[in-house]
């Protein structure tokens, strides 16, 4: 289990980086924290020509958070995003996937733009940046493009950013008013991916009634989905809402397959579970930030 | 312009000692520190990043030594298992708390993992606040991303407790000295 | 300083090495080696139509490439029968490299080798093997349905019938009050030690010798291997086993292919050759084990009490069967248990498949028969609505009943003849220790916490320490070190350490005087192997003998120079006096410089010797006949059977009945294994062997689908747990000695896997009220239980409103 050779190049900038990744034509492949990567490297069920490790360039290791949301650049471990308070303030999302990412030694070298843009349905981060209506910024010779999540998600471990190009920055938008959230994940082993996880967002009414519920989940589909589950529960008071029928609805709504650790139909079971599991967390928070 | 190699010489702070190598760019981390610097107390269980038994500190922070290139880590500083003791000044080795208490807790069977494990709690010892108790579920986090097929891991979580009792800080000096030691882990 | 160690928590020696990374593991030597890799077969059953190397030929540092055609003499023929028995009728073994046909995936087919491991990978991807498909055999109903053949000559793909019987079972099946039926089925998995195996070698051609390293097992069994297929003289072959990251089994098993074909290739090209078993190699390349489909009948009577005990078995023994049928055997026998079964019939055939061969995993085929016989106690309780530990105690065998004669032939050939124990007493302390009867008020604590508490229970004897020998040799230096060797290998059982203690203990030596060496064929020759929970049964007793013969030696020459008789003298931190005597003494080190009347004055303690030199006697030769110069001694101990160790275990388990997820929240173990050299390494075998007991519970399994290609063949998806799947474990001990060897102790290796499987299942069946008949379980098919509507309720789950309602 050794990396088949290949090229490699640490450019110090981005246009270098570009150029490198032009001059190397299609079998180039950008590397950041390689946590997913390598391995498959080492199985050899990847060989690419060239590795354009981008680790030295300069600016893509800082988090931005404002009153619009959280900016990830391309090279913020999961370990910084985790721990990073602002970022939790404006979307609790983040922290809250993050630390159901892997061990810590992953979550160290690990990045969460590199985790999206493996777009594995099994990871944390794709799931977070569909259900927050995310998008993540795509650097190429000809300029910098915004790239929206449902455009982004091709299939599994396939995106819509091919050719010479860098995603440099994955953005959250931030938590609305009034609203909530939870994330929970059911592993075989802690740390392994998830057989089912769920990601969800509970807004409120003026009024205190819930008023929108969108769900996202991990191992489940091809490509990370949102599920509006706000039919179920729309109008109810957010301490005694109805959240068995939201997560009824919900495994109606997913399509899971089946693999060696969990069968269509068991995964189809979870997302109901963790659906109104996290719904009710997700409303209690959405009730104290509300009062806030 | 960049240079798109296929090997490269590299520079690394390995256990404090600057270390000089040139190798083909797709040398693993791993492979490395046992083959290229004779470091071999780093071991390699899985070559896929799941059993731990190769973590390192690179910069301070346990990494996977599989999953990293060789040539990344050109410039930064590692830590093995065979730098976790302290020179004592005297010839000889003072060593760290947690492989103090990994002998006295029978936390190793066969040892192929134990450097993995050895790495990752003292840098998490290091990590937390040292005049706390530790608790299960800092212990739990500590050791939970490494597999040990010998000792079932309840000894292993042992000596991580014992270890964290070893590095409180001892009276009012809260600098991080332990057990009578003369500095801080 | 107390040089009476035995039985003392000495913490041990071994880790100070271990902790500073200064092991020495397989792949920590020979740094400039070439490296080996294979080129492994993709299918499961194929034929090679065609090999061709020509694309690798130029890949940059490619050294050599060999290929079944390359094989000569034995090397050609196929791998050794390692144990050969008369109901294994048709046996069938691989070649190093697959000659034609290609068995299981991961078959090794060509190897390279390679200035290293990354250049011999990358001309392996570039040879082209050619293969015509073949109908593909997986799993033991497969296997026994015969539709398709694992070896055309053997179309019912039966490798062996192992049969054996105690009476006329169908008589008293006939005769018996109540009788029950039943099939269950328990998974693959692995040994899985950390590291891989592995193979060194280097070939010395001025002195025509060759030295090998393996992280195997039996070193001295490889040694033999080696020279005979690679046609040396034993005495040009020496086998060290290094520092061993973990065997469980696995590694007892030999020659591998890899450990001929890495010497043949150093020889070949006159330089180190190694390889390193990578993760994919050991999970397509070694060995598994476990599966096996159980046809169960029991006769009892209205009380409980077992009449006859009826199994037919079907065990999947994969591919080939190089270690003969010694799990299907080990099943069979230790089945029965700690119980008294008056009629007991067995047949288990051991069945080919297209998959890893099969091959002992700690516990070696006693999960599955304690799955067996655990489960049927179940069972029998279930239909007389008895607690299930009361069905236990009616059937077991009493305290006064020992030796207790099963009238079985073990995997030994010798009788399974039960050497001494206390089985009532373990169930006694078991009960205590996991608080049996107070289960329902957990349970119903548990239910208010809307989760569904179970527990289960499981009792087993273990035949440990069999034959047929193993040696010791212990010596004494001038300088008063102690060496002592053995034969058989260590993968981290701490042997060093309680070897060490047995010689101090025995010899009256500080223990940091003792050097203890094992696997290492240049210091002892003669060995088996470590297996079995052997190690401290067969070489701790013969170490001890050892170790008493250079006792003996020692008061006998020191009561010549002290001028006493060797009853009055004793020895203490390695000095002998004359008991009562203050001053009349002499160190053990200098009677080892005057045991050999050769002495040069190299050193300080010649020197000192001269003073206790006696006149020599001229009308006698300076050595005795029949003494021999220096203090050492060497011994075999080689026992009559086997000694039994026992034990039992429960499992309490939660479960959330939303999701399935079964939470192993209490285990407890009671532990016999006779009298003990270090509880603290005994415990440390018991706490890795419940971890791996309950992995196979609830975690792990080979992942085969019908094209015979493993699934799941890496730790991504190999659920091997983490500390977080593992629960505490609470344990008392036991102690009845063996009366069949000097220092009255058993094996304790396996002990703490044997159980898991089947008393998790107990507590998963407590908890659900369905019946559960096929282990590993995980939560997705808890899940298909529970909601299937025809799957089969307990009648526990009937008595008991609520409970699966």
């Amino acid at each position: 289990m050794k990396p088949a050779p290949f090229r490699y190049a640490d450019p110090g900038s981005l246009d270098e980086a570009l150029d490198v990744l032009v001059a190397e034509g299609a079998g180039a492949k950008v590397l950041a924290g390689g946590q997913s990567l390598i391995p498959l490297l080492s199985m050899r069920l990847a060989a690419p020509a060239t590795l354009v490790d981008i680790n030295r360039v300069p600016d893509l290791d800082t988090v931005e958070a404002t009153g619009d949301g959280v900016r990830v650049g391309a090279l913020v471990r999961h370990v910084g995003l985790l721990h990073d308070a602002a970022a939790a303030r404006v979307q609790p999302l983040l922290a809250r996937a993050t630390a159901n990412v892997a061990h810590p030694a992953i979550r160290n070298r690990g990045t969460t733009v590199g985790s999206i843009a493996h777009a594995d349905p099994s990871g944390e981060m794709t799931a977070v940046l569909a259900l927050t209506g995310g998008s993540v910024t795509v650097a190429t010779p000809s300029g910098r493009s915004t790239v929206g999540w449902r455009d982004l998600f091709v299939g599994p471990l396939e995106t819509s950013v091919h050719g010479p190009a860098i995603v440099v920055d994955a953005f959250f938008p931030a938590l609305p008013p009034r609203s909530g959230t939870a994330f929970a994940e059911i592993s075989r082993r802690k740390g392994d991916y998830a057989v089912c996880g769920a990601g969800v967002v509970v807004t409120l009414s003026e009024n205190g009634t819930v008023s929108a519920v969108r769900a996202s989940y991990l191992s489940v589909g091809l490509v990370p989905e949102v599920y509006d589950l706000t039919d179920a529960v729309n109008g109810q008071a957010a301490d005694s809402a109805d959240w068995a029928a939201a997560g009824e609805l919900a495994r109606t709504l997913v399509d899971p397959d089946g693999d060696l650790h969990a069968s269509a139909d068991y995964r189809r079971l979870l997302v109901g579970v963790l659906t109104e599991r996290t719904l009710a967390e997700a409303a209690a928070e959405a009730v104290l930030r509300s009062a806030a | 312009m960049t240079s798109v190699d296929t090997e490269r010489s590299i520079t690394v702070t390995v256990n404090g000692v600057p270390r000089e190598a040139t190798l083909p760019v797709r040398r693993l981390l791993s492979d490395a520190l046992r083959h290229d610097l004779g470091l071999t107390g780093t071991h390699v269980g899985c070559e896929h990043g799941v059993c731990g038994a190769c973590t390192v500190l690179v910069d301070g922070q346990p990494m996977r030594s599989c999953l990293v290139l060789a040539v990344q880590v050109d410039g930064a500083s590692v830590t093995t298992v065979e730098g976790l003791a302290r020179d004592d000044h005297q010839g000889g080795q003072v060593l760290h708390p947690v492989q103090e208490t990994f002998r006295e807790c029978h936390a190793l069977q066969c040892g192929f993992c134990t450097p993995g494990f050895l790495v990752t709690i003292a840098a998490g010892l290091e990590a937390r606040d040292k005049a706390a108790e530790i608790t299960e579920e800092e212990v739990d986090e500590i050791v939970g991303g490494n597999l040990c097929r010998c000792t079932g891991y309840a000894n292993i979580k042992k000596a991580v407790r014992h270890a964290a009792a070893a590095m409180r800080p001892t009276g009012a000096d809260h600098t991080g000295h332990f057990g009578g030691g003369d500095g801080a882990w | 300083m107390t040089t009476k160690l035995f039985g003392e928590p000495v913490r041990r020696r071994e880790d100070a090495r271990l902790i500073v990374g200064r092991g020495r593991y397989l792949d920590d030597i020979g740094a400039h080696a070439l490296a080996a890799a294979f080129v492994r077969s993709p299918h499961a059953h194929a034929r090679i139509t065609d090999i061709d190397v020509e694309g690798a030929l130029d890949v940059d540092g490619l050294v050599a490439i060999y290929t079944y055609e390359d094989l000569t003499g034995p090397m050609a023929e196929p791998l050794p029968v390692l144990i050969p028995h008369p109901q294994l009728h048709a046996p069938r073994t691989g070649y190093p490299l697959a000659n034609g046909e290609v068995n299981h995936v991961g078959e090794p087919v060509v190897m390279v080798v390679a200035t290293d491991r990354y250049v011999a990978e990358d001309a392996a991807e570039r040879i082209v093997v050619r293969y015509e498909e073949l109908p593909v055999v997986v799993g033991v109903d497969a296997a026994r349905s015969g539709e398709h053949a694992v070896h055309e000559e053997i179309p019912d793909n039966v490798a062996a019938r192992h049969h054996q019987e105690t009476g006329d079972v169908e008589a008293a099946l006939a005769a018996s009050a109540r009788t029950l039926s039943f099939t269950q089925y328990i998974e693959r998995s692995a040994c899985m030690p950390l590291e891989g195996k592995g193979v060194h070698a280097r070939w010395d051609p001025a002195d025509a010798s060759l030295r090998v390293y393996s992280s195997t097992q039996a070193s001295t069994s490889v040694r033999a291997a080696i020279a005979a297929k690679l046609e040396l003289s034993l005495e040009d072959v020496e086998v060290i086993a290094p520092d061993v990251g973990g065997g469980f089994g696995v590694k007892i098993v030999h020659p591998w292919p890899e450990e001929l074909l890495v010497p043949m290739a150093a020889i070949k090209l006159g330089q180190e050759v190694k390889w390193a078993e990578d993760r994919r190699e050991h999970f397509i390349g070694s060995a598994h084990e476990r599966q096996q489909r159980q046809e169960i009948t029991v006769g009892f009577d209205d009380d409980g009490r077992i009449t006859a005990l009826d199994v037919h078995a079907w065990h999947d023994n994969g591919a080939y069967t190089p270690y003969g049928i010694i799990v299907p055997i080990v099943t069979a026998t230790q089945l029965v248990g700690p119980y008294a079964i008056p009629v007991y019939r067995v047949v288990v055939e051991s069945v080919y498949t297209n998959t890893v061969i099969v091959t002992p995993y700690r516990g070696a085929g006693r999960p599955q028969g304690c799955y067996a016989m655990e489960r049927t106690m179940d069972r029998i309780a279930d239909l007389l609505d008895l607690d299930r530990a009361e069905v236990r105690r009616r059937n077991l065998i009493q305290a006064d009943q020992f030796p207790y004669d099963h009238h079985l032939t073990f995997q030994d050939g010798r009788p399974v003849i039960y050497d001494s124990g206390d089985y009532p007493g373990l169930l006694a302390k078991l009960e205590a220790l996991v608080d049996w009867p107070g289960i329902e008020a957990r349970r119903a604590e548990a239910a208010s916490r809307g989760k569904l508490l179970g527990a289960g229970m499981a009792m087993y004897v273990e035949g440990t320490g069999p034959g047929p020998y193993e040696g010791g040799h212990v010596q004494v230096l001038g300088s008063g070190k102690v060496l002592v060797a053995t034969g058989l290998t260590s993968q981290g059982q701490g042997h060093e350490t309680s070897f060490a203690q047995i010689v101090a203990s025995e010899l009256g030596v500080p223990i940091e005087d003792v050097e203890v060496t094992t696997g290492d064929t240049r210091r002892f020759p003669y060995a088996v192997g470590t297996f079995a929970s052997r190690a401290a049964v067969m070489s701790g007793n013969a170490i001890a003998l050892a170790a008493r013969g250079v006792r003996e030696k020692a008061l006998r020459i020191a009561a010549e120079v002290l001028e006493a008789s060797p009853d009055d003298l004793e020895i203490e931190d390695g000095v002998i006096g004359v008991r009562g005597t203050p001053g009349a003494s002499i160190p053990l080190r200098t009677v080892a410089v005057l045991s050999n009347p050769l002495r040069y004055a190299f050193d300080e303690a010649a020197k000192q010797a001269t003073q206790f030199a006696r006149g020599s006697d001229d009308s006698k030769p300076p050595v005795t006949p029949g003494d021999a110069p220096g203090l050492e001694h060497r011994d075999y101990y080689s026992p009559i059977r086997s000694t039994f160790a026992s034990g039992a275990h429960a499992a309490v388990v939660e479960i959330d009945p939303a999701t399935w997820e079964i939470d192993v929240v209490s285990y407890a173990v009671v532990h016999d294994c006779g009298n003990v050299v270090n509880p603290m390494i005994v415990e440390g075998q018991v706490h890795g062997g419940v971890a791996q007991g309950v992995a196979g519970a609830l975690y792990e399994r080979m992942a085969y689908d019908a094209d015979g290609q493993l699934q799941n063949a890496s730790f991504m998806d190999f659920l091997m747990p983490y500390a977080s799947e593992i629960p505490d474990v609470v344990i008392d001990h036991q102690q009845t000695p063996s009366p069949l060897n000097p220092l009255g102790i058993k094996g304790a290796g396996e002990a703490g896997v044997i159980p898991g499987t089947a008393a998790i299942a107990s507590a998963i069946e407590d908890a659900t009220g369905r019946r559960i008949a096929a282990m590993p379980i995980s939560p997705t098919e808890l899940y298909d239980v529970m909601r299937s509507p025809d799957h089969e309720r307990t009648a526990a789950a009937g008595r008991r409103a609520g409970v699966g309602a």
